[in-house]
């Protein structure tokens, strides 16, 4: 990311003074406080997940661990109990990544054949494509819950991980469709033109113009749809059945189960269990995640 | 064929058989995408609308019904309460989101060391689930496990924290975790926007003795509206959808006093058996959707024309 200093320098010429000082330390000491804050859950659950229950119970959820123990971790894995099944976090997990891999891959693929269709080819309709595919991405998913909901039973695919991995590849075609024409649409048109006139057809520019340049957009598309389609919840409870349900589905369930005992320990181990596969992606591709936001999002 | 106007770019040149083929290759390719997504635009909400002014209760039928769902609705405390609830988190989410989010991105631009670290910590939340941070934040400000209980074995044995436990407070419970998780967005979009300002702009201001405070106001934050809209586009669709945030956070309570919209809807088609009902919700909440972003859009318009202009 080219993160150009285009903000001139406006002290520069000033001799460093007790004011600017003073002025230099309120702006860390105010961001490091703010930086404090945004950490503060996720540093309570890691902690918690590392902390003996009683302990929890009897010191509250905030604090640190006197006793370390990892137990909460296998237990949250592989036996805390879920909807009366004491599977752990483990199979919704699978059932996650056996939803969320296909349907990234499959709809990010669709995307980006999409775009270079919109944007390299002259085509009858294109701004009205265009059109119905950004209301496609902006349509409450309440509104078309029930339709689909009737026609993922008459496919025969509802309760089940491919009903609800088609609903995301149909839906996230047009995020990914809009996010690769935005990227698409900046590339020369020269090279394409170069392609025809040596011969080459749509797939064959397709494949050896257009998606040698495209990893940056692939790695954006595939970190935001990997994101966005392993947090939905609203689909996973809908439309997957309880008992091979995505992890976040489940994690609502553990945390809506309320038995009077209250494990906290593998509950927040739960959580993180959950919320690490976007923390990873999210660290590792930061630099794309950001891209993402201020490129996709500002066309 | 000799009355068709002039080629565009990518015609083929030698309109042989092949060559009009190969133009029809790429609507080939979008077509299944024009079809399913046309499937559900158009016939999906379609559906959903008539499903709304059917007779249907926990199956799907098709006699109509008229608009009697729709005033049943308007009667339904659970939903005007909904309502009334999303109007008020909505204001106060996109405004405190904002806020921050441009104060953070302010003090960001100052040159700031470990700019890309302070970044990243700053923009985690949203790569979490709202599921993940309704449950840690349900946690957190619960007051027999959370803060309160914290304090009080600090030794303050008097503190009370009961924000999310009190009718009158729980909807501040849900501002504060949506807000957490997305000032950090608002930060990175409006970061990036400040590093896209003209340059020569900032130094006219300076050499007309404008201070830091008044460049930021008067140059700086004006030039970036297009980029505002964008998150003002974004936040107000996060805010309408809300539903699992305050499902794992407060599950709509006490009472019904954090019940949202999207709730009443899930609510009605799949646990109280009244398709008709929460169709009718659910195409009340397209035209929320549609009324506020007219408004919206219309700015984008004018601002995108007033720019192209002076371009």
């Amino acid at each position: 990311m080219s993160v150009a200093e285009n903000i001139p320098d406006l002290d520069r010429k000033r001799p460093i003074g007790a004011k600017k000082l003073a002025g230099r330390i309120a702006l860390y000491t105010t961001l490091i406080i703010l930086a404090l804050f945004v950490l503060m859950p996720l540093a309570v659950i890691v902690l918690n997940s590392l902390r003996v229950n009683e302990d929890i119970l009897r010191e509250s959820f905030i604090g640190w661990p006197t006793r370390i123990t990892f137990e909460n971790w296998g237990v949250a894995w592989s036996e805390a109990c879920i909807n009366a099944a004491c599977t752990g976090v483990r199979p919704y997990f699978w059932a996650s990544i056996l939803m969320v891999v296909p349907a990234t891959l499959i709809s990010t693929a669709i995307g980006l054949i999409n775009g270079f269709a919109l944007t390299k080819w002259k085509m009858p309709f294109a701004g009205v494509v265009f059109v119905c595919i950004t209301i496609g991405v902006f349509l409450p998913p309440q509104v078309v819950l029930l339709p689909w909901a009737i026609t993922l039973s008459a496919l025969g695919l509802s309760q089940s991980l491919a009903g609800l991995a088609l609903v995301h590849i149909i839906q996230g075609t047009c995020f990914t469709t809009l996010f690769c024409r935005n990227y698409l649409i900046n590339l020369p048109d020269d090279l394409i033109k170069a392609a025809r006139i040596d011969g080459a057809g749509f797939f064959r520019t397709f494949w050896k113009i257009v998606v040698p340049l495209s990893p940056p957009i692939i790695i954006v598309t595939i970190i935001w749809q990997f994101t966005f389609i392993w947090n939905e919840f609203l689909y996973a409870v809908t439309f997957a059945s309880s008992d091979f349900r995505p992890i976040t589905a489940a994690l609502m369930s553990l945390n809506a189960d309320d038995t009077g005992v209250s494990e906290y320990g593998f509950g927040s181990a739960a959580v993180l269990i959950a919320a690490i596969p976007p923390l990873v992606i999210y660290f590792l591709g930061g630099r794309y995640f950001v891209r993402g936001l201020t490129q996709g999002a500002v066309k | 064929m000799s009355n068709l106007p002039p080629p565009p770019a990518f015609k083929a040149r030698g309109k042989s058989r092949a060559a009009r083929i190969a133009q029809l290759i790429p609507m080939v390719v979008l077509l299944p995408t024009i079809i399913t997504t046309g499937l559900y635009i158009f016939v999906f909400v379609g559906w959903n609308i008539y499903l709304s002014v059917s007779t249907s209760t926990l199956l799907p039928v098709y006699d109509y019904a008229g608009f009697d769902a729709y005033e049943r609705l308007w009667r339904n405390p659970r939903w005007t309460t909904g309502v009334w609830n999303l109007a008020f988190f909505g204001v106060l989410y996109i405004v405190l989101s904002t806020v921050v989010g441009v104060f953070l991105a302010i003090l960001m631009d100052q040159k700031v060391k470990a700019e890309n670290l302070l970044r990243s910590i700053f923009l985690y939340p949203i790569a979490i689930s709202f599921v993940v941070t309704g449950t840690t934040w349900q946690w957190i400000l619960n007051p027999s496990t959370g803060l309160e209980a914290f304090v009080r074995n600090l030794g303050w044995d008097e503190f009370t924290f009961t924000l999310i436990t009190n009718r009158e407070t729980a909807m501040y419970a849900v501002v504060i975790a949506a807000v957490w998780h997305a000032s950090g967005f608002v930060m990175v979009m409006v970061l990036a926007a400040l590093r896209g300002v003209d340059h020569d702009m900032v130094k006219a201001g300076q050499i007309d003795g404008a201070g830091m405070m008044k460049i930021y106001r008067r140059i700086i934050l004006p030039s970036i509206w297009p980029v505002m809209i964008s998150v003002l586009i974004i936040l107000l669709q996060f805010a309408i959808k809300t539903f699992d945030l305050v499902l794992a956070l407060t599950h709509g309570g006490p009472g019904i006093s954090t019940t949202f919209p999207a709730m009443f809807v899930y609510d009605r088609l799949f646990a109280a058996g009244q398709l008709s009902q929460g169709a009718a919700a659910a195409v009340w909440m397209l035209i929320g959707l549609v009324i506020v972003f007219l408004p919206v859009m219309a700015l984008a318009w004018v601002v995108r024309r007033q720019r192209g202009g002076a371009a």
